[in-house]
């Protein structure tokens, strides 16, 4: 089956197997090892992309579902530099391993589109389906806050 | 393989007649890990993501009709839904993660049919009626029989579950849902209630209950429903009801938790009830 969709802001057009799983299609045939895979079974929200805006799990997605899609992953969240929430987990220590960090990344970009001002207990419910083995979560929750703080400030200062 | 994209129910029905091997997906939460543990391997699967008259809310006056392939945030977070569904509004925010909440839709919910789906009780407790579309007509039955044992709906071959429409609850009547799990979020329920009482001068007028994760399907225990019934919404009349209860379900020991354990929190997720019916009722 011919696939098109766009990717981190390029067109890809691919002959594939519909029936392979979307975290293949990205990380081994269009060599983009942003999203995970760490469970393969939802659970651990490691492989999460965008799909035309919104959190999807690659591990649950097929090959075909890509068809026509804005793909977004960590590696293109931010456009040509990092995503703000990006640099707030690195500059806030919420990044160990970094195992976790593409899936929260693009799981925690959605939701501050949606919530520019969240609570912190906001901010826990919607990361989640985000597993991370290393941080014990605080200073994730604080760089979500902190970017959150930073994209108001962006969001204010272009008016 | 092969993945099929209809954009209409017609269409869907039209792929099923051309394919009869062919197997339904909606958001694949459960599908796709069953084809993962190799429990599936479908030649031809029809997917229901751009089905455009198969998703979505829709008030038709006391009632909400739900679109089989609307996703669970999409419930969660409907206006009219929040408003006059609490009990399901509950259940949903209840339900797995936001990145599945995003995939998983109501209907794939219904046709797993697992003893721990969580919109199941609700919809019992509701009175929901499901729709089931055919290529020779449509036929409508309760959700509760719909489900009709563990991972087992009266679903035909060829057949499609088209939405469910819900009746929306009377003024003044409480809706309250409760799952225990293991933790907070992405926990499939130890137990989970729902509950519906209607309570009329200080009085419980009526009371509906159903349990998840107690049985092969949703348990139901006409026995605590009549005795609720004419009482004051006490703790005490709370207490004397969970003894049916402790009869009526059927658990099972699991990895997530034992029989026992399942009894006496079914029982004891009624005395919940006590506080939010005990003040409606003075008030
Ligand atoms: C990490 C994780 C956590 C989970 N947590 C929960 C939870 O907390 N509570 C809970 O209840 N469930 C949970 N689940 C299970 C699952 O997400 C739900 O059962 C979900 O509602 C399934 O919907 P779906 O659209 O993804 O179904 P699919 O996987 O697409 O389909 C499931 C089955 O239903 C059939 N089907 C789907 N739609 C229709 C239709 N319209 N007509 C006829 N047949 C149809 C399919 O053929 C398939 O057999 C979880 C799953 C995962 C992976
Ligand atoms: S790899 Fe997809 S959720 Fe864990
Ligand atoms: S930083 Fe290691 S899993 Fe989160």
């Amino acid at each position: 089956m011919i696939l098109s969709f766009t990717l981190d802001g390029e067109p890809r057009t691919l002959d594939l197997d519909p029936g392979l799983r979307a975290v293949d299609v990205l990380r081994e045939h269009c060599g983009v090892t942003a999203p995970k895979e760490g469970c393969g079974t939802g659970e651990c929200g490691a492989c999460a992309v965008l799909v035309d805006g919104e959190v999807r799990l690659s591990c649950l997605m097929l090959a075909a579902q890509l068809d026509g899609r804005t793909v977004t992953t960590a590696r293109g969240l931010g456009g040509a530099g990092p995503h703000p929430v990006q640099e707030a987990l690195a500059d806030r220590g919420g990044v160990q391993c970094g195992f976790c960090t593409p899936g929260v990344a693009v799981t925690a970009a959605a939701f501050l589109e949606r919530h520019p001002d969240p609570t912190r207990a906001e901010i826990r419910d919607a990361l989640s389906g985000n597993l991370c083995r290393c941080t014990g979560y605080h200073k994730i929750v604080d760089a979500v806050e902190d970017a959150a703080e930073r994209m108001r400030k962006e969001r204010g200062g272009r008016k | 393989m092969n993945v099929l994209f209809p954009a209409t129910a017609d269409a869907v029905l039209e792929a099923l007649r051309a394919h009869p091997d062919a197997r339904l997906m909606a958001g694949g939460t459960d599908l796709l890990v069953r084809r993962r543990a190799g429990a599936v391997a479908p030649g031809v699967l029809v997917c229901l993501e751009r089905v455009a008259d198969l998703n979505g809310v829709e008030v038709l006056g006391d009632a909400i009709r739900i679109g089989a392939a609307t996703t669970l945030t999409a419930i969660l977070e409907n206006g009219a839904i929040r408003e006059r569904l609490p009990l399901l509004r509950d259940a949903a925010g209840a339900f797995a993660s936001p990145p599945v909440r995003n995939m998983a839709t109501l209907g794939g919910n219904l046709c797993t049919a697992s003893p721990a789906a969580d919109t199941l009780p609700p919809l019992c407790v509701l009175g929901a009626e499901a729709e089931i579309l055919s290529s020779s007509g449509t036929r409508r039955m309760p959700v509760a029989d719909f489900v009709t044992g563990p991972g087992r709906t009266a679903l035909e071959p060829g057949e499609l579950l088209g939405s469910v429409t819900v009746p929306v609850p009377g003024g003044g009547t409480i809706q309250h849902f409760e799952k225990v799990g293991r933790r907070k979020a992405m926990a499939i329920a130890v137990v989970s209630l729902a509950a519906l009482l209607r309570v009329e001068g200080g009085v419980i007028a009526e009371a509906r209950l159903a349990w998840g994760s107690v049985g092969p399907t949703v348990v139901r225990c006409p026995e605590a429903e009549a005795l609720l019934a004419g009482r004051a919404p006490t703790l005490e009349t709370f207490r004397a009801a969970g003894e049916s209860v402790r009869r009526a379900v059927r658990p099972i020991d699991d990895v997530r938790a034992s029989a026992g354990y399942r009894r006496r929190v079914a029982a004891n997720l009624l005395l919940r009830l006590a506080e939010k019916a005990g003040p409606a009722a003075l008030g």
